[in-house]
């Protein structure tokens, strides 16, 4: 199983945690991983709404790279997901995007071609590593820790970009990946809603009460953490978490797991190894339940 | 088969708090969920309300939540639903009143609709002895959002009018919400309408284009695919091309697309610094300790792209920054 790892600027940024378990990971699962060091960011969406050319051109250009390897493209971020499926979309009609788009790229002799096969770390867990292989790698199952999964909007929607429609089930991926881990899935209303990062800057407030009902939810229902396949939401949960707690006026203290560190954990790596003293709401509790030392 | 569906009932009047009820029900393969609620209120229970005319997915009036997300009750197969026989969750939409049981007030709903002026107010008079003409390309894209049939499901699902009113706003306050802002661009991207920039500028004041989350409920929700998100984005394009940048917003977009372009990857430092204003920055300093704390903060200088890599980017957005999309 061979990947284009395409590790996004958050993992390389504010996330370092994450770019380290999935590097932990990967190969006790069978992923051999070569990273594109020289691909952009994606855009988050955020330059599609100022210039949807160029959204389109800079993930077109990841595409022929990793068509000029000849692996398919792996991230590990719901918003990079949604955004590269989006790119795949807008670029799969007439051809008269795809013309322009590759007319740019041929300076540097690139061309895309589609389809290119983008996918997940959350995904490739399920459809190419397999559920049950994961169970049998699983050297620290996570018993009677309660886990609330949390997707992030662009891994769920728009469903139509997102090949639902052959793969159904990939909406509930984060609660068999628990379960296979040896966790109890925790179910909540907030589970595939908003975390709210993307109006931090922009209406602080709603933003952290989005974050705040979530958490208080998942704990309502008894979680002991949340996992999460997107470092976006990843910052919203965890390092706003007690600024959350102040708009909701009441403590929260909810460890935040990126998906990888669930499974390293799982896998029997040690807490280090996973950046896990590097979250801002401690992990402890959720380790000592799961009889993790260190 | 056999359908179970459990409905969540609500009876103002009997000042009793919302309780769930199940009914089971005989449905066909092709009849969808308000097939099954009608059958349930004709045959095993009167007292059941809901809203429902054309059957047909034309008059919006039968959106509600079915297992937990909004959509057209008579477009949504029960067999879609439940697959395998499981119970489908049947309740009121989201975001507005409940009056009873499935049927919500939707005067909220107007009276934002009512908000972003959703008629024409032409630039000039028709040309004498004539009407206005538009050409067919312009309307094209308009089409997209006069398609929409009013029903509110959007409205339903938009997780930040759930943030509002959890933290105790109103209805028919705050964010104007998807269908309003769909309708807007109706308008503003008319030909005919003379007072584009004047509308623009009433939404870039707070509960407008800018309060919306980017959380793709309502494009995934609404039932005739008007896609109100991107709507939303395209509004908040054309603001910045009419010159109303005074927005943090707009500052967070600019500091975004700033540092891809230099560094081809994001500086989240940079961003910060660039799109808050000093009070704001002042308000984060907390979470930049907390963060700096734990060694999480983005390395002082950020992640560069090796050089060409860098050449290759900046070419990219001179060659299509300019391209308006069509
Ligand atoms: S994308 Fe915006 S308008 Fe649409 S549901 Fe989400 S927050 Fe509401
Ligand atoms: S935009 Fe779609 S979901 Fe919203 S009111 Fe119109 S038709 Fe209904
Ligand atoms: S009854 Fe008219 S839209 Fe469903």
């Amino acid at each position: 199983m061979k990947f284009a790892w395409f590790p996004g600027c958050v993992s390389r940024g504010a996330c370092r945690e994450l770019y380290a378990s999935v590097k932990a990971v990967a190969p006790i699962l069978g992923l051999e991983l070569t990273e594109m060091t020289e691909a952009a960011c994606t855009g988050a969406g955020v330059i599609s709404e100022h210039s949807p050319g160029v959204a389109d051109a800079l993930n077109a250009r990841t595409f022929a790279m990793a068509q000029k390897m000849g692996l398919p493209v792996m991230n590990n971020c719901s918003t990079c997901m949604g955004v590269m499926a989006g790119v795949q979309a807008r670029l799969g009609g007439d051809g008269t995007a795809l013309g322009r788009v590759n007319g740019v790229l041929k300076a540097e002799a690139l061309e895309y071609k589609p389809p290119v096969r983008v996918t997940n770390f959350l995904w490739v867990l399920v459809e190419d590593v397999g559920l049950e292989k994961l169970k049998s790698l699983v050297k620290r199952p996570l018993r009677g820790v309660r886990l609330g999964p949390f997707y992030g909007c662009y891994i769920l929607r728009p469903e139509a970009n997102l090949g639902f429609g052959e793969k159904p089930e990939r909406g509930k991926y984060l609660e068999q990946v628990i379960a296979a881990c040896g966790g109890d899935p925790v179910d909540y209303e907030g589970k595939d809603k908003c975390c709210g990062f993307p109006i931090l800057t922009m209406n602080r407030k709603n933003s952290l009460s989005m974050a705040g009902d979530h958490l208080l939810e998942a704990r309502g229902n008894g979680a002991h953490g949340l996992v999460t396949p997107c470092p976006l939401c990843h910052l919203n949960l965890d390092a706003q978490q007690p600024d959350a707690a102040k708009v909701k006026g009441q403590r929260i203290d909810l460890p935040i797991l990126h998906l990888p560190q669930l499974v390293g954990l799982a896998l029997g790596l040690e807490p280090k190894d996973l950046g896990l003293g590097k979250h801002i709401v401690s992990t402890r509790p959720l380790l000592d339940r799961a009889g993790v030392g260190g | 088969m056999k359908a179970t569906l459990i409905v969540r009932r609500y009876d103002p009047e009997s000042g009793k708090p919302p309780y769930d009820q199940t009914y089971t029900v005989a449905v066909g393969e092709s009849e969808v969920v308000l097939d099954a609620l009608i059958k349930i209120r004709e045959e095993q229970d009167g007292s059941l309300a809901l809203r429902c005319s054309c059957r047909s997915a034309i008059c919006g009036s039968c959106a509600m939540n079915m297992n937990g997300h909004p959509g057209l009750a008579c477009k949504t197969k029960v067999a879609a639903l439940s697959p395998h026989g499981e119970p489908v969750q049947v309740g009121p939409g989201g975001n507005l009143p409940v009056i009873k049981d499935l049927v919500v007030d939707m005067g909220p709903f107007w009276s934002k609709v009512r908000q972003v002026t959703p008629w024409l107010r032409p630039g000039a008079p028709p040309p004498a002895n004539e009407e206005y003409r538009v050409p067919n390309e312009r309307m094209l894209d308009l089409s997209g959002m006069m398609a929409c049939i009013m029903c509110g499901a959007c409205v339903m699902a938009c997780t930040v009018l759930e943030a509002e009113q959890g933290q105790g706003g109103k209805p028919d306050e705050g964010f104007l919400g998807p269908a309003a802002l769909a309708k807007a661009l109706r308008f503003v991207g008319d030909p005919r309408d003379g007072t584009s920039r004047e509308r623009l500028e009433a939404l870039m004041g707070g509960g407008g284009i800018w309060d919306c989350t980017h959380c793709f409920e309502c494009v995934q929700r609404c039932p005739k695919g008007v896609a109100p998100m991107d709507r939303i984005l395209e509004l908040r394009r054309r603001a910045v091309d009419a010159g109303f940048t005074d927005h943090n917003g707009v500052r967070h977009a600019q500091a975004f697309v700033d540092s891809i372009r230099k560094h081809g990857q994001l500086d989240e430092n940079y961003l910060a610094r660039k799109s808050v204003t000093f009070g704001e920055l002042f308000q984060m300093m907390p979470v930049a300790l907390r963060m700096l704390l734990a060694g999480k903060m983005p390395p002082m200088f950020p992640h560069n792209l090796p050089g060409d890599s860098r050449e290759d980017v900046k070419r990219i957005f001179e060659a299509m920054e300019e391209e308006k999309p069509a």
